[in-house]
């Protein structure tokens, strides 16, 4: 672990290896998630009718041999919900009305007594379709004669830093202007011009997607669900159906891994719907692991171009960058992941001339939705393949190439504004140290050929510019803590972190606090969403805001109490004391009776609740047209990972041998849990480099199981990880904290695929780098016969 | 539906239960016996979060039918630990920070301690072989090795 020298003092135990707050309920069974509570036999099962077909117009909807068989509590479908729901863009009903745009869109909801009961209904609901043709590629979809997915486009509701374009499939068009890229390719000692094809994957959590909704008959609404965003599924999901925020209570255990798939709204208002029409009856919609796969969100796919120019010393002078986002039937985060990857498309380098088109195409494939990296592993995959190709033309090492166009502290950015103060460099030194760089040892078997890839990487959180954070902290008689947040843990040690800065800001040992869970709309303080890597740096400034809070009013009524100055006082292990005249009193004694006036006549203080908020006030818009602005995101976490492997000759068959990571994570303020991050997101990435993609065919997935998609398992892994924290403090940070959930898996497919490069001399189109594609390209290459 | 009367040991407990026939062991012990810890990941035997000890070997809940339950032993996540002392595994997989969101670990906690109790002193080769059918998707299982062969260390 590197340090960066600062002069501020870090308490305790920010930067310790607190064990997770959690750790005990998980291992013994006791942690609760949204599928394990219990709800009696009063429960309702529900099941979802979907579409067959890609697109299509619907006809008739027949539900009355599904009413009429026993068991059925309700039947629903979209005529009785007219409202449009949305996180940045409102183009979808809760149940199609008109149409169909991807295979498994829900027509039609029903609630039985039991699950065999529902499902036997659905196939009691006759739907007539009249066909339509479907949009199956992104690229397609913006041709003029592509048909046409929206034509409402128009009046859909959208965000005001989104632009659709009415009259196309195009959701978004996201575009950057900076310098002349026209002006300079003929200054350009070597181009690399490559298109790159990344499929769509799943983000596979191990718990699928559960809500329960229950609508009572003045008709609040409760529900439990797994989720990372019940505020805003409380904000989204009222809006749509035009009753008040204050009526949508959403209850929100732990989350059995989300990695964006439970951000937002996916599935989660169908529950509601259905449950609003057996009013008092709580109602159960559990995905099954196929709809898991191609309902709820999925990562995009991706069709990228990049054309790129250095100078003889290897000076990038011009980046021009193509997307065409496959965003699916509808666009939940897929216009701001367009965004993202435009504002960010530079990759995380100064390039001095770059001109970006990032379009988000309708297509009636499964809908796009945020996954870890949000855009960023996609783009990477193939712009930092480009860079090492550049370095090559030039007989530059990759390395050196990378050394010299990174972005450092004051770096003019793709968005015209400036790099704030980054570790970038040193990540990329560290991480190319630690893999040998530059030495090659012998392949283990004489079939085999070795490699090594480094990649770099830069993310910033996509989100509003006003997404806000909030947080309470209460003492109890003994003088332990509780924190109310409204983020979520979803495996990444949010409660441990946030329990961290509360008990360093507040002053009372880590194991006095704990967190309440779960997260309940009705009593938790206001969370935008957990999504971005946003957290640690936003939620744990409400905290610590919070603790202060506390902190202050607790010296305040000592003070007053002791006829001391305040500037005397601190709170040290959970006991006030003043350096002036050394008394000294347990929180415990203080935190709800308060303290006797000094002439004994009365009482002074109270129960202690101290209050934080946080929100960013320094984001600036983009300009439409060239996309230029003086702020346009909070901050980056930039890193860098290499990875030495062997390809198999025989088989094609690729195995990681070894894996480094470096992060500039500001401060680390529990290094372990970091490093878990590290060490997590490079396996997710690993997997989607070597094994995952979602076989679309005509719109339908063909290997929507365990069997046919296969990700990662324990015998796939590297059992030799170095994982590097670097610390260049983030200014508005707590103790200098940006996060790092996401990032680890940004770099890992381009890592990867230089290894291959560099080990047998073969790149591909795009992931994933199964071992027949690999055998395959070197019986191509000639490489074997 | 045909009931059926099953008796059966689960975690040191006599349990007797009158179960359809279709009724898998791992809805029954979630619904009928309230013991969640034991996950359903993907109901066809797949991803191992539903991983209990049927007479000291491990199996996926999922595929089995309740009624085949009669007279058997049964262990869960919650059957591992015992007057609040964590089996050894447990307490492991915490030190070696092996737990994210947790949906797989009760799975990967069972698959782990069948291991233990047949090959005390397994390899890394061992364990990775042993997990393989219980998927994880958060901590990229390196954490979750060392604190297995950590167990297998006390």
């Amino acid at each position: 672990m590197v340090m960066e020298e600062t002069n501020t003092r870090i308490p305790s135990p920010i930067g310790e290896n607190k064990i997770r707050l959690d750790a005990r309920e998980k291992v013994t069974g006791a942690a609760l998630y949204a599928d394990d509570i219990q709800f009696g036999s009063g429960l309702l099962h529900a099941r979802v009718k979907r579409s067959p077909h890609p697109h299509a117009r619907i006809i008739t909807i027949d539900t009355s041999k599904a009413k009429a068989l026993p068991g059925v509590k309700a039947v629903v479908t979209g005529e009785d919900y007219p409202g449009y729901i949305g996180l940045y863009l409102l183009d979808r009903h809760i149940f199609c009305r008109d149409k169909v745009r991807y295979v498994g869109d829900p027509v039609a909801g029903v609630a039985a007594k039991s699950e065999q009961i529902a499902e036997k209904a659905l196939q009691l609901i006759d739907v007539e379709y009249e066909v339509l043709e479907p949009v199956l590629d992104p690229e397609a979809g913006v041709s003029p004669e592509a048909p046409l997915l929206h034509p409402d486009l128009e009046e859909y509701e959208v965000a005001n830093f989104i632009s659709p374009k009415p009259g196309t499939n195009i959701s978004n068009h996201f575009k950057i202007r900076k310098g002349d890229v026209e002006s300079v390719w003929d200054e350009c000692e070597a181009l690399v011009e490559r298109k790159y094809r990344i499929p769509h994957i799943q983000h596979v959590p191990i718990e699928p997607h559960v809500a329960i909704a229950k609508v009572n008959e003045t008709g609040e609404v409760t529900l439990w669900g797994s989720s990372q965003s019940p505020f805003a599924q409380r904000n989204l999901i009222a809006k749509s159906l035009g009753i008040s925020q204050s009526d949508m209570r959403v209850i929100a255990p732990y989350v059995g891994g989300g990695f964006g798939s439970k951000a937002g709204v996916s599935m989660e208002a169908l529950a509601v719907v259905i449950a609003s029409q057996v009013k008092g009856r709580p109602v159960k919609l559990l995905l099954t692991r196929e709809e898991e796969f191609y309902t709820a969100f999925v990562r995009q796919g991706l069709v990228a171009y990049f054309k790129m120019g250095c100078d003889a010393n290897g000076r990038l002078l011009a980046m021009e960058n193509k997307f065409f986002w496959d965003a699916g039937a509808y666009t939940e985060y897929g216009v701001n992941i367009t965004r993202a990857s435009g504002y960010s498309s530079s990759g995380p380098y100064e390039v001095p001339n770059v001109k970006t088109d990032s379009y988000c195409v309708y297509t009636n494939h499964p809908v796009g939705g945020p996954m870890r990296g949000f855009g960023m592993p996609e783009m990477h995959a193939g712009l930092e393949q480009c860079i090492d190709e550049l370095a090559g033309d030039i007989d530059m090492d990759p390395v050196e190439f990378r050394r010299i166009n990174c972005l450092k502290t004051g770096s003019v950015l793709v968005t015209g504004s400036k790099m704030h103060p980054i570790g970038l460099p040193q990540c990329l030194e560290k991480t190319a140290d630690a893999i040998d760089w530059g030495s090659k040892a012998p392949p283990s078997a004489p079939n085999k050929k070795r490699g090594k890839g480094i990649a770099l990487m830069w993310k910033a959180p996509a989100m509003p510019p006003n997404a806000g954070s909030s947080a309470w902290v209460e003492l109890a008689e003994d003088g332990t803590l509780t924190v109310g947040v409204g983020g979520q843990d979803i495996g990444q040690g949010a409660f441990t972190v946030a329990a961290q800065m509360a008990a360093a800001a507040l002053g009372v040992p880590y194991e006095w606090v704990r967190i309440a869970t779960p997260v309940d709309t009705l009593y938790s303080p206001y969370e935008w969403q957990t999504v971005a890597s946003r957290l640690t740096w936003s939620m744990g400034n409400a905290v610590v805001n919070a603790a202060k809070d506390a902190r202050r009013q607790i010296l305040d009524l000592v003070a007053e109490a002791w006829e001391e100055d305040p500037q005397n006082l601190d709170i040290v292990n959970g006991i006030a004391v003043s350096y002036k005249s050394e008394r000294e009193i347990p929180l415990k004694d203080i935190a709800i009776y308060g303290l006797p006036k000094p002439d004994d006549q009365g009482w002074l203080g109270g129960p202690v609740r101290g209050r934080g908020n946080f929100m960013p006030s320094y984001i600036t818009g983009l300009d439409p047209e060239t996309g230029q602005g003086e702020r346009a995101v909070v901050h980056y976490t930039t890193g860098a990972q290499a990875v030495e492997l062997e390809v198999d000759l025989d088989t094609g068959r690729i195995e990681v041998l070894r894996a480094v990571s470096a992060f500039d994570v500001g401060r680390a303020i529990n290094p372990e849990l970091v490093e878990a991050q590290m060490e997590g997101g490079f396996v997710q990435g690993m997997s989607s480099a070597l094994f995952e993609s979602m076989q679309l065919k005509d719109g339908v997935m063909q290997n929507p199981s365990f069997v046919d998609y296969r990700i990662a398992t324990s015998t796939d892994v590297p059992l030799d990880f170095e994982n590097i924290i670097v610390e260049v403090p983030q200014d508005d940070g707590p103790w200098g904290a940006r996060g790092i959930g996401e990032h680890s898996m940004v770099p890992t497919i381009p890592a990867i695929a230089n290894a291959i490069y560099d080990a047998v001399g073969i790149r591909m189109e795009g992931p994933p780098f199964t071992a027949e594609k690999i055998y395959l390209a070197m019986l191509d290459a000639g490489i074997v016969k | 539906m045909a009931f059926h009367r099953i008796t059966f040991n689960v975690n040191g407990e006599l349990e007797q239960a009158d179960i359809p026939s279709n009724m898998t062991l791992l809805k029954m012990l979630r619904e009928n016996l309230a013991l969640t810890g034991t996950k359903n990941g993907c109901a066809e035997g797949e991803c191992g979060a539903c991983t209990v000890l049927m007479n000291g070997e491990p199996v996926n809940s999922c595929l089995v039918l309740a009624v085949e339950c009669d007279g058997a032993e049964i262990v869960t996540v919650e059957g591992l630990s015992h007057d609040e002392q964590l089996d050894a595994v447990q307490q492991a997989i915490i030190d070696a920070g092996g737990v994210q969101c947790g949906f797989c670990t009760p799975g990967i906690l069972i698959s782990a301690r069948a291991l233990l109790d047949r090959n005390p002193q397994p390899s890394e080769d061992d364990i990775q072989t042993a997990l393989v059918g219980n998927l994880c998707r958060c901590t990229g299982y390196v954490r979750i090795i060392q604190g297995v062969q950590e167990a297998a260390r006390i």
